[in-house]
């Protein structure tokens, strides 16, 4: 396909490099030449140095014959502008950048009148995915599908847990609960597992199930399934607002730390449930005293991905708290699994999943649709739902007599409201919705999961 | 250095070369010569080593820039090195050094030869001389990417070392499509004037050969005097291909993205065009006395200088008895060379805009010490980066050729001699004047010459950076 990036901040970066990686064409648009030539340099990509919103500077980059525009720059105001404007010229679709509260408030209504047809909120996104963590904080990661219908549960095996040196098999069999592992990260490698597989003390399994299966699976194995009674957020930005709504909405005691005197005056305005807290929450004092010890929630959230990871490597070293580190730098993503940090969350990683997401629907409409596509295990493998909408060679026929390619698994079918684990006799019909996990990087698709 | 990546390109090059050495083959099955089966064997020899060094495809991606560099240079080398053997297996060059040179030459679109009987070679060798300038015209790594997934987006880096020109700017988003769009351009451009060549009564096998030397701007014959017996029309057609092939292909490009306006305004192009016309016009009053027709007068004048500012390198005269003046203006067409982004060589039109208007700005500076101005061309301001890299490759220009100047007059020849052979090697052009002019050959030459010429070639086509990185020894350490 051939799409239009403007803007190449560390967004703009994050979604061209993925969307590079998947053979597309591109066209990066920025006003700064510096930054397409140091960040762009070694990508096959094309770069024009202008601006955004220049109707010119569109033209040039060939906005008439572009299949998808994507307007990620520092404003809001700016993306929008620049989506009209795209949107005037051509046909192509459009995604824009949208983060400020003041516009999400009316999401719906400026995504109909400014005819955009996808709005990403990189902050928006982050906070509702910390959310759910803290509301279940034994969980590292958790993945929703089918609009929350199917979660893929990600949980780092420990020895108190029942889970640890058994076999998947074993466990399938010792439980009631309509649950499938459907995947084992080990030393940075994403296995997925057959029935002799033994999962083993330090694994990352992703287990997929309707919300109340899966809980009720962990409960059996000795897994805390209460969620997080308190949670202190230091840095009160976007994210941060956005995570605080969330998490008041499900009785969740939040505690914002800030800096800055404005913007904890602006958060004490709007937000009336939280503590809001005026002082340096990088520094061991001001924690301690504002409770870190009591606490159960820990999000890391300031603009400095460093200050973040100490913060949070701090509050481990201290207490049991549940700790959640942002960083948006995703150069050196493999030592995190070193490092004893519990979660760690990359909005740049999220959007450019989300967009991915998008573009593969663009891509591949025959006869189904992507509605979520989540990269798992630093890229490895893939877990995506998919509406079926019409006959294809997948309808109809036994999973059993499927001949699946390697390390791909279907995981969860979904009809008429109810959720089915597959067995070998189930089929797949029209009007499904299917969540598949692959580590195959050939599977772009629902129809490429045949061999 | 990474050599597992270095390795793994190395290996596809010989590949693709395996694959070329199939048409002089072919050729000389045709013509029932034994020299046929040397082709093969080559071929062979090739696919073996390109199927053993490529065998194992590097995990460690890391085709940076430096890589980049080192394997086309390296690359080019081992292309003229396996190149020259057909030529001594078929005993038609028997000499190893010879047969490198002459490889070199053709890869590099220099069309210097060592030969002085040209005729007595057989018609597969005389294939594969000129079919290496449709090779090298382009370029070999610019061919693979058009083909080869290779090794990712990172493959810019390879386009980069061997494209030609201060900057380097793809056409389209991806490099792959760019490739294809060049080669197709490129191609087009030969059947075009091979088919109008074969209406004009040429042979297929010399309408080929003349083809091949023109597009690519190389400038290998296949007969002893030249070009100089051929049909003035057929004279007039090969004069304006080469005029054709040296201007920038961004111009075609544009054209056939219909963008005429933005086409036909291009300063470089224009430049081009106007030392063209204007050094026709005083070297053909120059010359006026030499020739009997007005017609013969223009035709000469023109087929030189557009043979020489295009780094061609064809003749239909010998200039070398042309009258002082004109000689000059020739060396200067010759120094010049034709547009960035063509398949010409030279220092390119566009370096030298940007010299003047480097100059120019200087001239405005020292007037007006606190005036702020931009050297722009085609109303683009001119990166500081790309002004300097300029000044630099000038410099190293010069660097290059005073050493290179000094090693050849270790052959105790004239000053004329020694100073144009290096011109025409390290320019791609391929004959000199005085003993090394259109008429004479390379062949007196000692081997140490032979080398450092051959090397000046590969390093001209490859616009120095290249070459020169493979003969530094810093670059060839695998740690830092």
């Amino acid at each position: 396909m051939r799409i239009i990036i403007v803007g190449c901040g560390k967004v703009g970066y994050a979604i061209v490099s993925q969307l590079v990686k998947e053979g597309h064409t591109i066209t990066v648009i920025d006003n700064n030449k510096d930054r397409l030539s140091t960040r762009l340099g070694g990508l096959d990509v094309m770069t024009y140095c202008g601006d955004g919103c220049s109707f010119s500077a569109l033209s040039d980059a060939g906005i008439e014959t572009a299949d998808l525009f994507i307007a990620a720059m520092g404003s809001d105001e700016t993306n929008l502008l620049s989506c009209v404007l795209a949107k005037k010229k051509s046909k192509c679709k459009t995604i824009c950048r949208v983060r400020s509260p003041i516009y999400m408030n009316d999401v719906e209504f400026l995504k109909r009148e400014l005819d955009i047809d996808m709005v990403i909120n990189p902050e928006l996104d982050t906070a509702d995915e910390c959310a759910r963590i803290f509301k279940f904080p034994s969980a590292n990661k958790i993945d929703v599908f089918l609009s929350e219908r199917v979660e893929l549960v990600h949980f780092k095996v420990d020895e108190k847990s029942g889970l640890c040196d058994k076999r998947v098999v074993d466990i399938r069999k010792s439980t009631k609960c309509n649950v499938l592992i459907s995947m084992v990260e080990r030393d940075e490698e994403v296995y997925i597992p057959g029935g002799d597989f033994i999962i083993r003390r330090g694994d990352v399994i992703g287990v997929v199930g309707a919300p109340r299966e899966v809980y009720g699976f962990f409960q059996q194995f000795g897994v805390s399934i209460k969620k997080a009674a308190n949670v202190i957020i230091v840095g009160g930005g976007t994210t941060g607002y956005y995570l605080t709504k969330n998490l008041i909405a499900s009785g969740i005691r939040v505690k914002i730390i800030d800096s800055n005197r404005a913007r904890c005056e602006f958060l004490a305005e709007n937000i009336k449930e939280a503590d809001i807290i005026h002082g340096d929450g990088t520094t061991k004092e001001i924690l301690i005293e504002e409770g870190l010890e009591t606490a159960a929630g820990l999000a890391a959230f300031t603009s400095i991905d460093e200050e973040n990871i100490m913060l949070s490597i701090f509050a481990k070293s201290r207490t049991s708290v549940k700790t959640i580190t942002k960083v948006s730098r995703d150069s050196f993503t493999e030592i995190f699994s070193q490092l004893n940090l519990d979660t760690v969350v990359f909005p740049n990683r999220i959007v450019s999943d989300r967009v991915l997401q998008y573009v593969r629907s663009l891509q591949f409409t025959m006869g189904s649709d992507i509605e979520t596509l989540k990269k798992l295990g630093s890229d490895k493998a893939e877990a995506f739902s998919i509406i079926i909408k019409q006959k294809s060679k997948i309808t109809g026929i036994p999973l059993m007599n499927m001949k699946l390619k390697k390390n791909v698994l279907i995981c969860s079918i979904s009809r008429k409201g109810k959720n089915i684990i597959p067995g070998g006799s189930d089929t797949i019909e029209i009007g499904d919705r299917v969540v598949i996990v692959h580590a195959n990087s050939e599977v772009k698709t629902f129809e490429d999961i045949l061999q | 250095m990474n050599y597992g990546v270095v390795f793994y390109i190395l290996g596809w090059i010989l590949k693709a070369e395996s694959i070329f050495l199939l048409f002089p083959f072919i050729v000389g099955l045709i013509y029932g010569e034994g020299a046929a089966w040397s082709y093969l064997l080559t071929a062979g020899i090739c696919l073996v080593a390109g199927v053993l060094l490529s065998l194992r495809k590097p995990k460690k991606g890391g085709l940076f820039l430096k890589e980049g560099f080192f394997v086309v240079g390296l690359g080019w080398t081992f292309m003229s090195v396996f190149g020259a053997l057909p030529f001594v297996f078929s005993n038609d060059i028997p000499h190893f050094m010879d047969a490198l040179f002459e490889t070199a030459s053709g890869l590099s679109t220099t069309g210097a030869s060592i030969l002085s009987d040209i005729e007595a070679l057989s018609h597969a060798s005389l294939f594969w001389r000129s079919f290496t300038h449709l090779l090298g015209g382009m370029g070999v790594f610019v061919f693979l990417s058009a083909l080869l997934p290779m090794l990712g987006g990172n493959s810019v880096n390879l386009m980069k070392a061997e494209s030609t020109g201060p900057s380097v700017d793809k056409l389209v988003p991806k490099l792959k499509d760019t490739a294809k769009i060049l080669y197709a351009i490129y191609l087009a451009m030969g059947l075009i004037e091979c088919i109008i060549l074969l209406c004009l009564g040429l042979p297929v096998f010399d309408s080929l050969c003349y083809t091949f030397g023109t597009i690519g701007t190389g400038g290998f014959g296949i007969k002893n005097d030249g070009l100089f017996s051929l049909d003035p029309a057929v004279q007039w057609v090969i004069g304006i291909f080469m005029v054709l092939s040296g201007v920038n292909y961004s111009m075609y490009f544009l054209m056939l993205r219909r963008k005429f306006k933005q086409a036909f305004s291009l300063e470089e192009v224009r430049l081009y065009l106007a030392f063209i016309i204007v050094s026709v016009v005083i070297i053909g009053f120059n010359i006026s006395h030499m020739y009997s027709g007005t017609e013969e007068t223009i035709r000469h004048s023109f087929f030189q200088v557009s043979s020489l500012i295009t780094s061609t390198g064809f003749s239909t005269t010998d200039f070398d008895r042309w009258p002082e003046f004109s000689k000059c203006v020739l060396i200067l067409c010759m120094v010049m060379g034709a547009c960035a982004g063509s398949t010409g060589g030279g220092i390119k039109m566009s370096r030298v805009l940007i010299m003047f208007k480097s100059v120019k700005k200087q001239f405005q500076m020292l007037i007006h010490p606190r005036a702020v101005s931009k050297i722009r061309i085609d109303g683009v301001v001119v990166d500081h980066d790309v002004v300097r890299s300029t000044n630099a490759y000038i410099v190293l220009f010069i660097i290059v050729y005073a050493v290179s100047t000094l090693l050849i007059s270790l052959e105790n020849v004239d000053f004329t001699t020694s100073f144009t052979s290096v011109l025409a090697t390290l320019n791609n052009m391929g004959p000199g004047l005085n003993k090394v002019g259109p008429t004479a050959n390379f062949g007196f030459m000692s081997d140490f010459s032979k080398l450092i010429l051959t090397f000046d070639m590969l390093a001209g086509r490859l616009e120095l950076f290249p070459m020169l990185l493979i003969i530094v020894p810093k670059s060839w350490r695998k740690s830092l």
